[in-house]
């Protein structure tokens, strides 16, 4: 018996072990559109903290020579009707949401992964509980118990805030996660480990979430921009956010009264929230196709 | 089968009541109707205070656990309770949920019949131009949350009644259904109506929830069904390629929307809460943030308890549909 | 995308009788765009079809057998580049507009697809889709297209064609659904029929009965039909001439009969030698072509094949040979190959060329007698119910369908037993259950004499080290995110091997199974299949095992590699004492490797006993049926073979038929008995029993059976 080998020389496998997360790189780097994602997230996340720094304007300092007053080379996005600095509070509102997005976009990531790897795998009584927790917190209208909460949230307590976005964001792909587990159990890899004996809950963690983590991450980026865009929508009606601390959604809310006569006030803010949001979205569509060339439709049930 | 029915029906209902519960319970410990009386000049006798919070049954000296069974009773016989304002939750229910249908019927339509063919032209002509401008549209109306879309397209309308000189008799309107005093049933009422829906409409049809997204679910559900065998199998037979597409893989490429179209459908009661706001439409979505904004416990247990149900008959609903586009379904 | 060249001429070695060729293709060439660079998957190639014959085209995956007919039809996207010609009936394909190409497609020209579920649209009725094939084409009225459709699908031989015309494509099985797509392809009259690879997906028996069908359209239609498959035997019994494809090239080309029995070119005689057969008596030894397929990507100068090609030369890396006519041979009879006269006149045959096997002798303990071993691993009356249920939360049991219905057999130390049968038939749910490790329904499992029910957590656990298994499919067995070195690591960590040990361990098991210690490093994804089942292999065998649990380890293998992957399992079993449970679909993997071989339908054995008695003195009908209905990879035996076709399709095991679950199907009992005989298969159910016939080790389970020699 002869030993079958085929025609790699040793030197190729550092190449080739290299070589899908070249080609992830190498096909994400192909789409102009989601390179440009890349780059205004970049710009936008050091706006918001360089920013700051060297602009003279404080978010909670007052102009008191200057209310409601166009932009101009001293207020770069013009004032509000109490001299607030327009440029200044934006910077501050866009550190906050991208704080709310990135950490919501996690948690509800990771929640959705453990409910649903853990339903997947073990069935029976896990995969009941799981279903009908999912079940109910669709059925709850989140909008309308994130806004219930809005009193507690008074107390600045922002964390929880997140929690409650990303408590209601996780559900439809938590059902996808469970989809992919069940289909990976029947994986023969997964099957051998487990008749070798490895325990189930290692076998979520080294066979079954690392096989789906482009899924993940695809849905992490997404989950960015709807849980900025949740934000948005609750502070609006003053449910988000508290005062003292500022978001783009309580500056849209701010703004949105004047928008036709100060434009100034409703105008910056709503273009940077739509460039993050977009540059966010484009970052994900870039990623799917990067990581993902056959994918399914997310989400649809 | 009926058994099967039967039994997922109770299912959903059990859940719908726990839902119903949960907000009720949230409600009634985070929100504070005896603010309301706070503020007042001149402040209003406890003793009144009191006795007006308690035929509400939102009197936080009564116990938790006797307001809930006294709401629970009722709503057991059909009565969600008493508004903030003192009225019933019933009624106030049942004529917004017919203002919501009627701003949202038109634009929802619009949108999502924009979006499916869009999306399936759009897959058909993967990475043409014309794919690539609509994918960009459609990037940019999904980024824009319909806070921003409303405000935008109402002042772009308020700016269009100004330059087309009509600012005192406007064409298009901008707050409200109709205007105070109009007749609905005469032929100024009806155009009336229309130039109220003109605005909000525009806002529902290309905003997140209509054709921006319609438009990239169904280029996705479309290209998916493109590289399938049986598209290949219809051509092999001699189907031009397009009657292929149309045929085939269109009909084939709607199955993975039926949850969207009955959610869409079903939601229609619910309302838009940012197009109503801002419109000043008195629909469901506005109930929404009001029952919040008056710490209205039992409007807030009602408000819950509709969209419940509501989303109950369209995951049902949606079973139905999958069932009438999918053969496959059908059988199990 | 499309540029036809102006056709060079009939090459001249064509043979050129006078027949006008139906369709002739020239130097046609596909290149695909990819992420890698351009990717040539047909290399110029060219071929006649005559009015009335079959055309076979046989080639491994990646050959570019499909590719070149999907070209002709004008069915690949609109990313590949196609060159060259193809005249059908006189007229240019390449390069029609969608109209043109709309009117031949369907109508003169037609196809039949490999996998029956996704080449139909499910969302219309089958009966519905066939008419639109008449319609477009005949412009019919829509009831008069239905009545045609129905009579297509009486045709094809589907029951009750007037009401299954209303089915839905996913209420079909699969050999019901390949009758559909071949009345689609008739419905109007084709002159050619292309069948790409018709029954792969398809058990023995059912590819038996789409052969037939196949066989009836030709008649029906005098079209003739080029049939693309890899499996020779196929091919032998059904085609008049055949081309053998590797790399995108012809290499071979000629009369079947001329191809089979003188084959003029290494790869095909490489291929003739891998294939285990059914109708060699003792264990003859393949003989595996070394190496894997060259990627079409960076594909060398010279000969593709020469970099695994016993008798390369160094003109072979330089210049890649032509497909010529060989001097000696009958026309018509091409070879690629600078050395094909070579072996013509000096008759080489296979074993001649490539580097055979010895068969490895039997371990010590093997060479006791039978009653002498230890029984490793035991299964009385096991039964495997699975409860049918409700949706819904609360899930209710409506019923249950017995997938495992009484199964008993034992495997000793050192020998392999062979579990066959077609899909639904149970062994995978057979050998799940005693994977498990758990409590069957019914019925024991005893591993290494301890039983499975009633072992304790700890004992299971470690029993788990003597069991272990080897799956189907390379690609899934193996975690693509770890290198090799973890893959192998695992069972070890798991049993609490030191990392010392474990290191070293992982050199040598990968040294056993032929590979090399450098290979720890690398990702699943840089192997070929072959390679990666034998990292499989190298897993399972990590922990010292006694008995392997083989899924079907070779039967997603091309077979030029599956050779070799056999041979490794036999010196295993040899050099360790291994004892193995061999499930299998493909019988002649069977015979090659198995000692002795239960035969499975419906949950039950029908018939168990050494290799040779089952394969060569098979006794209950559904066992002659299955070996009856194996293609030869011999033109000749293949032709004169007498085929006992199975009527219809496997009852569902929800609802098993009363008596002998085989009756429906059976054709002693269609035929040869009477009704008081029938009687008893209709209410008794048969046990194995050795008692009728001569065989020591040899059960049959059949009221009525009745020896036949088959093969």
């Amino acid at each position: 018996m002869t030993v079958v080998t085929d025609t790699v020389t040793d030197t190729d496998v550092v190449s080739r072990s290299v070589s899908r997360n070249r080609l992830v790189l190498r096909r994400f780097l192909s789409q102009r559109l989601a390179v440009a994602g890349v780059v205004v997230v970049l710009l936008l996340i050091a706006l918001a903290y360089l920013g700051p720094i060297f602009y003279p304007w404080k978010y909670d300092q007052l102009d008191f020579q200057a209310f409601q007053s166009p932009p101009s080379p001293a207020h770069w996005f013009g004032t509000y009707q109490t001299g607030g600095d327009v440029f200044a509070r934006t910077l501050r509102g866009l550190q906050k949401s991208l704080v709310i997005g990135l950490l919501g976009a996690l948690f509800s990531t990771a929640l959705a992964a453990a409910a649903g790897a853990f339903a997947g795998y073990f069935r029976g009584a896990t995969d009941t509980v799981v279903r009908v927790v999912t079940d109910l917190m669709l059925v709850l209208p989140g909008f309308l118990i994130i806004a219930i909460f809005s009193s507690a949230l008074r107390d600045g307590s922002w964390l929880l805030f997140i929690v409650l976005l990303a408590g209601f964001q996780w559900m439809i792909t938590a059902r996808v996660v469970r989809g992919l587990t069940q289909s990976l159990r029947e994986r023969e890899f997964v099957q051998a480990a487990r008749f070798m004996g490895v325990p189930g809950w290692k076998i979520i963690l080294r066979h079954i979430l690392p096989n789906m983590a482009s899924l993940l991450i695809i849905d992490a980026t997404v989950g960015v921009s709807s849980i900025i865009l949740a934000e948005v929508g609750l502070s609006f009606f003053g449910f988000g956010v508290q005062p003292p601390d500022v978001s783009l959604g309580t500056l849209i809310a701010d703004g949105a009264g004047a928008a036709l006569t100060n434009w100034w006030q409703f105008d910056f803010v709503a273009g940077v929230l739509v460039l993050l949001v977009l540059a966010v979205n484009l970052v994900g569509d870039g990623l799917r196709d990067a990581l993902d060339p056959n994918s399914e439709i997310e989400g649809a049930k | 089968m009926g058994k099967f029915l039967l039994h997922r029906v109770g299912y959903l209902v059990l859940l719908a009541m726990v839902a119903t519960v949960v907000a009720y319970l949230l409600a009634a410990t985070q929100l504070h109707p005896r603010s309301r009386y706070e503020g007042r000049n001149p402040a209003p006798a406890e003793a009144v205070v009191d006795q007006r919070l308690t035929e509400l049954n939102m009197n936080d000296k009564t116990p938790l656990v006797e307001r809930f069974g006294t709401w629970a009773k009722g709503v057991a016989h059909g009565d969600l309770g008493k508004t903030v304002d003192g009225e019933s939750v019933n009624t106030e229910m049942s004529r917004r949920m017919w203002v919501s249908l009627r701003l949202m019927l038109i634009g929802s339509i619009l949108g999502t019949l924009l979006g499916v063919v869009a999306g399936a032209y759009g897959a058909i002509k993967q990475r043409k131009w014309s794919d690539q401008t609509l994918t960009v549209i459609s990037f940019v109306l999904l980024s824009v949350p319909t806070v921003v879309l409303a405000v935008l397209v109402k002042n772009a309308g308020i700016w269009f009644n100004q330059v087309s000189g009509n600012e005192s008799t406007p064409l298009l309107f901008t707050t409200g259904e109709i205007t105070p005093g109009m007749d609905t049933w005469s032929w100024a009422g009806i155009g009336d109506r229309v130039g109220h829906l003109v605005l909000p409409t525009i806002v529902l049809a290309i905003g997140v929830n209509g054709f921006a997204f319609y438009s990239r679910y169904q280029r996705n559900s479309m290209l998916d069904v493109l590289g399938s065998d049986f598209l290949r199998t219809a051509q092999a037979k001699g189907l031009r390629r397009w009657s292929a597409l149309t045929r085939h893989g269109l009909r084939t490429a709607l199955i993975p929307m039926a949850t969207f179209f009955s959610y869409q459908f079903a939601l229609l009661f619910v309302g838009a809460t940012f197009t109503e706001k801002i419109f000043g439409w008195h629909g469901m979505g506005e109930y929404f943030v009001d029952s919040i904004t008056k710490n209205d416990t039992n409007s807030t247990a009602g408000v819950t308890l509709f969209v419940a149900v509501l989303v109950l008959i369209a995951g049902l609903l949606s079973d139905v549909v999958y069932a009438a586009l999918d053969p496959r379904v059908r059988a199990s | 995308m499309v540029a036809p060249v102006p056709a060079p001429g009939p090459a001249g070695s064509r043979e050129s009788d006078g027949v006008e060729p139906l369709l002739r293709v020239e130097d046609l060439s596909v290149t695909f765009r990819s992420g890698a660079g351009p990717v040539t998957a047909v290399r110029g190639i060219s071929y006649d079809v005559r009015p009335g014959e079959v055309l076979g085209i046989v080639g491994e995956s990646g050959s570019g057998k499909s590719v070149s007919s999907l070209a002709v039809m004008g069915l690949l996207p609109g990313t590949a580049t196609i060159t060259g010609s193809a005249t059908f009936q006189g007229r240019q394909l390449l390069g029609l507009g969608d109209k043109q190409i709309s009117r031949i497609r369907g109508s003169r020209l037609a196809m039949v697809f490999q996998d029956p579920l996704s080449a139909l649209t499910p969302v219309y009725t089958v009966g519905d889709q066939i008419a639109e094939t008449i319609r477009v084409h005949q412009g019919l009225r829509r009831d008069a297209a239905r009545e045609r459709a129905i009579e297509l699908l009486d045709l094809v031989g589907i029951p009750n064609p007037r009401q299954r015309s209303k089915s839905f494509p996913h209420e079909f099985s699969g050999g019901m659904r390949q009758r559909v797509m071949i009345a689609m392809a008739i419905a109007n009259d084709p002159a050619l029929i292309i069948a790409d690879e018709p029954t792969t997906a398809l058990d023995v028996t059912i590819q038996a009965q789409i052969l037939e069908v196949l066989q009836t359209a030709r008649e029906v239609t005098g079209a003739a039909i080029i049939m693309i498959t890899h499996d020779l035997g196929v091919i032998a019994g059904f085609a008049d001439r055949m081309m053998v494809m590797y790399a995108g090239r012809v290499v071979e080309s000629g009369v079947v009969e001329t191809v089979y029995q003188q084959p003029r070119m290494p790869y095909t005689m490489g291929l003739l030698g891998s294939i285990p057969r059914l109708d060699a008596g003792e264990r003859q030894a393949l003989t595996p072509i070394e190496g894997v397929p060259p990627s079409m990507v960076s594909l060398p100068v010279g000969c593709p094949f020469a970099p695994r090609c016993p008798m390369r030369i160094d003109s072979c890396e330089q210049t890649e040979p032509a497909l010529l006519g060989v001097v000696s041979d009958d026309a018509g009879h091409l070879a690629a190959c600078h050395r094909s006269e070579e072996i013509a006149r000096d008759g080489l045959t296979n074993t001649d060329v490539f580097v055979a096997t010895t068969v490895p002798e039997a371990p010590p303990a093997a060479r006791l007698p039978r009653e002498q071993r230890p029984v490793v691993l035991e299964v009385r009356d096991l039964v495997k119910e699975y409860p049918l249920t409700t949706g819904g939360l609360l899930r209710r049991k409506a019923g249950s369908l017995q997938a495992v219905a009484g199964v008993s057999f034992d495997i000793r130390e050192g020998e392999t037993l062979g579990l066959v049968g077609e899909s639904g038939c149970g062994k995978t749910t057979t050998i799940m259950e005693i994977l498990e490790l758990a409590k069957p329904t019914s019925g024991t499992i005893a591993v290494l004499g301890k039983d499975t029910a009633a072992m304790s957590g700890k004992e299971r656990f470690a029993i788990r080290r003597d069991l272990q298994v080897v799956f189907q499919d390379p690609m899934a067995s193996l975690d693509p995110r770890l290198p090799v070195s973890d893959i192998l690591a695992e069972p070890m960590i798991t049993h609490g091997v030191p990392a010392a040990e474990r290191d070293r361990r992982i050199r040598d098991l990968l040294r056993l199974v032929g590979l090399r210690p450098e290979h720890a490093d690398r990702y699943p994804a840089k192997f070929s299949g072959g390679q990666r089942q034998r990292i499989g292999i190298a897993r399972a065998l990590a922990l010292e095992p006694k008995v392997l649990v083989l899924d079907e380890p070779v039967s997603a293998l091309d077979v030029s590699i599956q050779a070799g992957v056999i041979n490794l399992l036999d010196r295993l079993k040899a050099e360790l004492g291994l004892s193995y449970l061999f499930v299998a679909h493909d019988l002649s993997v069977v015979r090659h490797i198995a000692d002795r071989v239960a035969v499975m339908y419906l949950g039950r054995i029908v018939e168990i006993g050494t290799a040779d008695q089952v394969f060569e003195n098979p006794t209950h009908p559904y066992t002659q049926a299955l070996l009856s209905a194996i293609p030869l990879p011999d033109p000749v035996k293949e032709r004169s073979r007498r085929r006992i076709l199975l009527t219809g399709d496997l009852p569902s095991a929800a609802n098993p038929p009363s008596g002998c679950r085989f009756r429906t199907r059976c054709s002693t009992f269609a035929h040869q008995l009477d009704d008081d005989r029938r009687r008893r298969c209709l209410d008794e159910s048969p046990e194995l029993t050795g008692a009728e016939t001569t065989g020591e080790d040899h059960e049959v389970a059949c009221h009525y059976p009745a020896p036949a020699a088959v093969i």
